[in-house]
């Protein structure tokens, strides 16, 4: 090095490298560690976890956010998308899942958006059959096809005895859990 | 350069051989895979219910799997040959502790395996860049710390006085990846903070891994190929603390109008528009050194990808610093325009950048020349085409997108309709991406299998 002491310039390497962790990672994380969970937020029940997973498997992320925007930034408040997103909202989710991207609509109030089960149902099996437009993956592998419907099935095609299997209807249950349309509370 | 001098960058290269030829070996192999998987995610917007019925084919599987294969597979393996070649020329030293460099080729490709299969069998951590499961995830990264353990063994064994800034760039960045690849990859984050968690490393994978390999190549092959040293050597040392104090406070950019506070929005917003004195300072460097040596770009294939890849540098830079601010991000931010500029990041710059330097760097190591300069220049045509049409077509497709979306009056269905011709453009693209590298893989089989002209000894070297 012409300019200066080796020794300075990795201590200037580590230097550079943890003030930006301590900047983006450290100080915001002790800002947020005291957010308390907003006391309308239910936690998540076990079919919702394990429909949580499916999302994550499926990549539902890759094209949906859950972050809504304030009020004159973009159009989520025209859109009746729900109230602005806040920290206390995302307490219980680990991973995160805030997406980066809107090939699909936000979902952060998808169930409240959408409450009907047997839309979801259709949407995950054949997503033209309810928008044709949409360009969603279908998920046929989340349906069976039954060669008799018993008491307990959920049918989403009775033409070929098509039933949501246990996975979609726990990423059922997680989707009309996605509601975060109660008031904001300190 | 006299004929001693050569001869000694010769017995250089020839003991990087193996190792080198390894890591590009596996990384041409990934780039195939990674196109594949990048075409087929790409045709699935064309058409939703193609392969419809596979699980481990749909799209939320195949998109990440593409992200994964193209960056720690192709690009990393690639960027871990070319800077152990690097180090060796630079340090005037022969490559250290090759057999480490071997055994991390061996777990980096196990790592890829396992972490490929993972995803498309569904197993998928679900944070962006870091879906690897954490086993997949710490074969990567005891891939790097062997490769960090053998530059630092080379580093030591240097003949030279005088460190030319390529090196600090490398000795940088094998510090700084695996201290962000090891705190990122923790799980013990949860809510917004891990969202700052998985940008600040997400921004930063480039920041302290892509972009240092590709500058220092840069910074090498230009001045290298041209004959010509650096336009200003004090410039570079400037651009290199201002990139190093300003690239890592970059990634919450990446969530600006989200639901994290606002201070914190803010000084990535300002670190953004900050890259602007070391982008410039590079630039600089680079694009004074090549005016008035155009010409070269028609006879030297390494210096017509470098030079494209620089230039993109620049390009990418400028366009990431306006695209943070907050009225950019209003727009664009959750489209596909994001996209593309990821693309004119990884591909356009970075990729380019690595081509250049194989296109150098394996006829001296394998000791046999590129066969088909004609092909050669194909594979440059059809990258160089394919990733412009592929940043327009994102670029200007997701500018749109984000504008209908912004209008509460064009119904959600609408804007998604409104954004195929451009994704179908973008299909395009990528099959004339594919092209090209289906040719550098053939060329670069015909060298490791020496069934094109020898190369004559005592070259320039």
């Amino acid at each position: 090095m012409i300019f200066i002491r080796l020794w300075v310039f990795f201590a200037g390497v580590l230097a550079t490298i943890f003030l930006g962790w301590a900047a983006l990672v450290g100080v915001p994380g002790l800002q947020l560690r005291s957010v308390p969970a907003q006391p309308d937020l239910r936690p998540y029940t076990f079919e919702q976890m394990h429909g949580r997973q499916i999302y994550i498997r499926e990549g539902c992320l890759y094209c949906h956010s859950q972050q809504t925007r304030p009020e004159g930034f973009g159009a989520d408040q025209k859109r009746l998308w729900g109230r602005p997103a806040v920290p206390g909202d995302y307490v219980y989710d680990q991973p995160h899942l805030l997406g980066t991207s809107r090939t699909g609509p936000d979902l952060l109030n998808i169930g409240a958006r959408q409450p009907s089960r047997d839309w979801h149902f259709a949407h995950l099996y054949n997503p033209r059959a309810v928008a044709p437009k949409s360009l969603m993956p279908p998920f046929p592998w989340l349906f069976e096809e039954k060669a008799s419907v018993g008491p307990g099935d959920v049918v989403v095609n009775a033409d070929r005895n098509v039933c949501a299997t246990r996975e979609a209807q726990d990423l059922v249950e997680y989707l009309l859990g996605l509601n975060h349309t109660y008031p904001v509370k300190r | 350069m006299n004929p001693e001098q050569v001869s000694q960058r010769q017995q250089l290269d020839e003991a990087s051989s193996v190792p080198v030829l390894l890591y590009f070996a596996t990384a041409v192999f990934w780039l195939l895979v990674g196109t594949l998987l990048g075409v087929a995610a790409s045709l699935k917007f064309d058409l939703p219910n193609w392969l419809g019925s596979i699980p481990e084919l749909t799209f939320g599987r195949i998109r990440p799997a593409h992200l994964n294969v193209v960056v720690y597979g192709w690009a990393s393996l690639a960027g871990a040959g070319c800077l152990a070649w690097l180090t060796s020329r630079l340090c005037l030293a022969p490559l250290q502790l090759r057999g480490c460099l071997v055994a991390s080729v061996v777990l980096w490709n196990l790592g890829l395996i396992y972490g490929t299969g993972s995803l498309l069998l569904g197993y998928s951590l679900g944070v962006e860049w870091l879906e690897f499961p954490l086993p997949a995830a710490a074969l990567i990264g005891a891939a790097f710390l062997l490769f960090a353990a053998s530059i630092t063994a080379t580093f030591r064994k240097r003949t030279v006085e005088h460190l030319y800034v390529s090196l600090w760039y490398v000795m940088a960045s094998i510090v700084w990846f695996p201290l962000l690849y090891v705190t990122a990859n923790l799980p013990i984050y949860s809510g917004v903070t891990h969202a700052a968690v998985n940008w600040w490393y997400g921004h930063n994978a480039l920041g302290v891994w892509f972009t240092p390999t590709g500058l220092a190549l840069a910074y090498y092959f230009i001045p290298k190929v041209i004959g010509r040293p650096v336009y200003s050597y004090y410039l570079s040392l400037l651009g290199f603390w201002a990139f190093a104090l300003f690239y890592n406070w970059n990634g919450i950019h990446h969530l600006v109008g989200g639901p994290l506070p606002t201070w914190l929005q803010t000084i990535s917003i300002i670190a953004s528009v900050m890259m602007g004195i070391p982008v410039m300072a590079v630039a600089v460097n680079h694009h004074l050194t090549t005016v008035g040596h155009f010409s070269l770009l028609r006879t030297s294939p390494t210096l017509r990808f470098t030079v494209f890849g620089a230039m993109s540098y620049t390009a990418v830079s400028v366009q990431g610093s306006i695209e943070a601010l907050r009225s950019m991000q209003e727009r664009v931010h959750f489209t596909h325009y994001t996209i593309g500029h990821a693309h004119l990041g990884v591909y356009a710059f970075l990729t380019m950048i690595l081509f250049g330097a194989m296109y150098y760097i394996t006829p001296r190591v394998a000791r046999w020349n590129w066969p088909h300069p004609r092909l050669i220049k194909a594979h440059f045509w059809l990258s160089a085409t394919g990733i412009l049409l592929y940043v327009a077509a994102t670029c200007l497709g997701g500018w749109l997108q984000g504008g209908a979306m912004n209008d509460p009056k064009t119904p959600f269905v609408d804007v998604v309709a409104l954004t195929r011709p451009y994704l179908t453009t973008r299909t395009v693209s990528g099959i004339l991406l594919g092209g090209g590298h289906l040719i550098f893989a053939y060329l670069f089989v015909r060298v490791l299998t020496r069934s094109g002209p020898r190369r004559v000894e005592g070259g320039e070297e």
